[in-house]
Parts: C-alpha cells; structure tokens; sequence
C-alpha cells in the first residue's frame, strides 16, 4: 500500500520534458517534489503564476507572491504572472498538459466530485470545475476509501459533482487505474496489494486483464 | 479631472448601503485593505460583495462579515472563514458560489462590453441549473453573464494621477479585471506618482478604467500560509 508521497511519486512518472501541470491542494502539492532529472516540468498557478518555484527560505518570504493554496512561494528563471482571467484561458483553451486533482468520489464514467458535502462542508469549487471541464489530461490522486472504509470508485458518484466524464487517470494508495468507457480499467496495484483486494475496495465497474503488474516507482 | 483622493474614506464615500462591490483579491493576497477599513468605519450595510475568498476571520472581507455587513457574498472559495460558514448554515448570509475561471472571465466580459460568455465550467453539476447552454464542435457550454456591479475596489502595487495601475507579483489576480468591470473603480496603491513617471509599457490597467485613485496609508499584507522550505 502506498502512503500519501508515494502516491504523488508514482504520479510523477507521467511527467513528460515539456509539459505544463497543474497540481491541487493536497496529495497533489507533493509531486512537485518527484519531478524527474532531466525533465523541464513548469508548474502552473491558477492564481496567476508559470513556473512556480519552491517554498523560499524563512525570512524570505514574499506576501505578493502565493500559490492556489495560499501558501509562499519563490518564482524560477523565466517565470510569468498573470491575471485569473488569462491564467483560466489558457486552461480552458488545452494549453495545461496534465492537471492533478484530489477528489472525494470518482464515478466508472469519470465523473469527480470533489467540492461540497450537502449540510455538512460548503468550501467552494475554487478553480477545480474549470480545470475538470477543460483540461485534456486529468488525474485524480486520492485514497482508494474514505475514512469509514468505502469506495471512492462508484458506479455512480453520491456527492455533488464538479465535473462530468473528464476524469482519465486515477492513482490511488492500491491502485493505478485508467478511466475507460467500460470502467475503471486496473493497471497496476500497489506493492503488497492483491488484485482481489482492489477489487473488493472498488465499488465500480473494475476491468480486470490478465496479469496486473506490480507499480514500479 | 482630478483622479486624486486623500485617502479611502473620501474615496468610499458614496458607498452606501445595498451597494454591489467587487473586491480584487486572492485568499489575502493583493486585497484593498484601505478601503475595506474604511467600509467597516463607514458601517455600511446590506453590501453585495464579488470576491473570489471571503477573507479570515479578522482580516480581509471576514471583517465585514463580522460586523454583519453583508447580505450577499459572490465567491468561488470560502473555506477559510468559520463566521461566514456560521452566517451561510443560519441562513443570515445569501452565498453564490461560481467557478474561479467563470468569476474572473464574467468581469473581464464586463470590461470588454461583452454582455456574456460561454464556458465549460460547471456543464453537468448544480452550476448549470437554469442556465442556458449551447453546443460548440460537440461540447456543451454554459452561458454566463458579464457582472454588474456599482464599484470596483482594487489594489495595485503602483499607480499615476492619470489612473494607470501596475500590480506585483500574483497580487494581480482579479485586480485588473475587477478594475474593468466597475461602473466606479476606486484603486488604492502602494506607490502613487505624476503622470508620466510611469513607463507606459508596462502598464496593466489604463487609466480609462479607473475613476479614483488613492494612497493607501498601510499595508499589513497578512500571510495566510506562511510555508518555507528548510
């Protein structure tokens, strides 16, 4: 089973020289850490900012310049700001290679809800709705089950939605999974984790060929 | 015509109750302190505000929300402020809560006399309840209007007597387009000089959009996430 930067390792190898990504809150702040050698990766930060540098050094910190999760932040050699108009344009118009996103629920379909939990948590989709309806390459990072031991892979998502059949990837603590138009389509599983066993955490459509490799991170 | 204002409470001061105003802004970073300040002093109540955050607690909007002087906050993230959640799960508050990209584009639209936009964002979920979609080379988008509000208040790092603004750093965001989108758009700077002492190739906003222009007189700049590495 893979904990949280594990997860965010195992992401990071879908990194391509090139590529602009776009990581979320959480589990996907961490792959900015796993970058390969050798790879141009620049980060986007839908507050208005590509290349996003490290955290800086304490006392060096700049109140001007976060990124989306509020936090301080450092600019790198060709670095550009922008205004949030411009920086959702040029994720609505496909120019963000790979966007990764938490989730709470992923439906067989694609479907994300990520957002809200009805009486309980009203946060805001924040930029996530428009990442999910534009972006060409979406991978979700999560845990296979929420706290109580269910599925997060359901046939149908319960939550309120953020975004519809756009979900492609999903990397989980058991499991790399693509999102297909049959289902969850198994790829890999998580040293030490059974296929049975992800197929037993997965509450959705789990298409399940030949033998399943070992995640190699 | 003197763009020139003293400082934020003669610039605010036809703000009045039941005003819609929009606010520049991300999280803490780039907010119009100043007048915020001078808002909560005037006491003005039953204010619409388009913000994307909701501040903290004690700083930024959450101010505002403190003294109970809204009645409608239009947002795309709130999640740092408990008053607000307090205000939104009594029901003393009216929440809208729209996609980051479609709140910035909707003021940008009003800046460029565009009534409205199409876009992808929210096609599917609770978003797009009643609102007009259109298909475009098979993909589905929602019709959104562009905003309308009474006053802009947006920061910038440095602005001229003529009204042109230039911000630093990512505390641009919605600040140029907010600036676009008031029918009145008050800025307050950091650094404010004569005109001409601006190069004008690097101005972000012209000064056509902005009606009145002050400097504020301090700037805390709060951090909300102070994060360094080792």
């Amino acid at each position: 089973m893979l904990d949280k930067n594990q997860i965010a390792q195992r992401i990071a190898k879908e990194l391509k020289d090139g590529y602009y990504v776009n990581l979320g809150i959480g589990i996907p702040t961490l792959v900015a850490n796993f970058i390969p050698e050798g790879i141009t990766v620049t980060l986007q930060s839908e507050n208005g900012l590509l290349g996003m540098g490290p955290f800086p050094l304490a006392g060096e910190e700049d109140p001007d310049l976060i990124n989306a999760g509020k936090q301080t932040i450092t600019t790198l050699p060709g670095s550009a700001f922008f205004d949030s108009a411009m920086s959702f344009g040029m994720i609505r118009a496909g120019k963000v290679d790979l966007t990764v996103l938490g989730a709470m629920e992923v439906s067989e379909n694609g479907d994300i809800a990520s957002w809200k939990i009805p009486g309980k948590m009203v946060k805001g989709m924040g930029g996530a709705m428009d990442l999910v309806a534009s972006a060409k390459n979406i991978t979700v990072a999560m845990m296979h089950t929420n706290p109580k031991g269910e599925s997060k892979l359901l046939k149908k998502c319960n939550l309120p939605l953020t975004g519809i059949k756009c979900v492609k990837k999903i990397v989980t603590n058991l499991a790399v999974i693509e999102v297909t138009e049959n289902g969850f389509h198994l790829l890999e599983r998580a040293p030490g984790v059974s296929v049975e066993e992800i197929q037993n955490k997965t509450e959705g459509n789990l298409i399940i060929e030949g033998e399943i490799p070992e995640m190699n991170l | 015509m003197n763009k020139v204002f003293k400082n934020a409470g003669e610039a605010i001061h036809d703000i009045g109750n039941g005003s819609i105003i929009m606010l520049g802004g991300f999280g803490l970073c780039g907010i119009p302190e100043n007048c915020i300040a001078a808002l909560v002093k005037k006491e003005v109540k039953d204010l619409t505000c388009i913000s994307n955050n909701a501040g903290v607690d004690d700083f930024g909007i959450g101010l505002l929300l403190k003294k109970k002087q809204l009645k409608k906050m239009v947002a795309s993230y709130v999640g740092e402020n408990a008053e607000f959640e307090r205000q939104l799960l009594t029901g003393e508050l009216e929440v809208e809560l729209i996609p980051q990209g479609t709140l910035a584009t909707r003021c940008m639209a009003s800046g460029y006399g565009m009534p409205a936009i199409f876009t992808p964002a929210g096609v599917g979920t609770e978003v797009a309840e009643g609102k007009e979609s259109r298909m475009f080379n098979g993909k589905e988008y929602l019709m959104e209007y562009a905003f309308e509000s009474d006053f802009a208040l947006v920061k910038a790092w440095k602005g001229d007597t003529a009204g042109n603004l230039i911000y630093k750093e990512t505390a641009r965001n919605f600040n140029p387009l907010m600036a676009m989108a008031g029918k009145v758009t008050i800025a307050e700077v950091e650094e404010l000089v004569e005109a001409g002492q601006l190069n004008p190739n690097e101005i972000h906003t012209p000064g056509i959009y902005v009606h009145r222009i002050f400097k504020g007189s301090v700037y805390e700049k709060r951090i909300e996430q102070r994060t360094v590495r080792d």
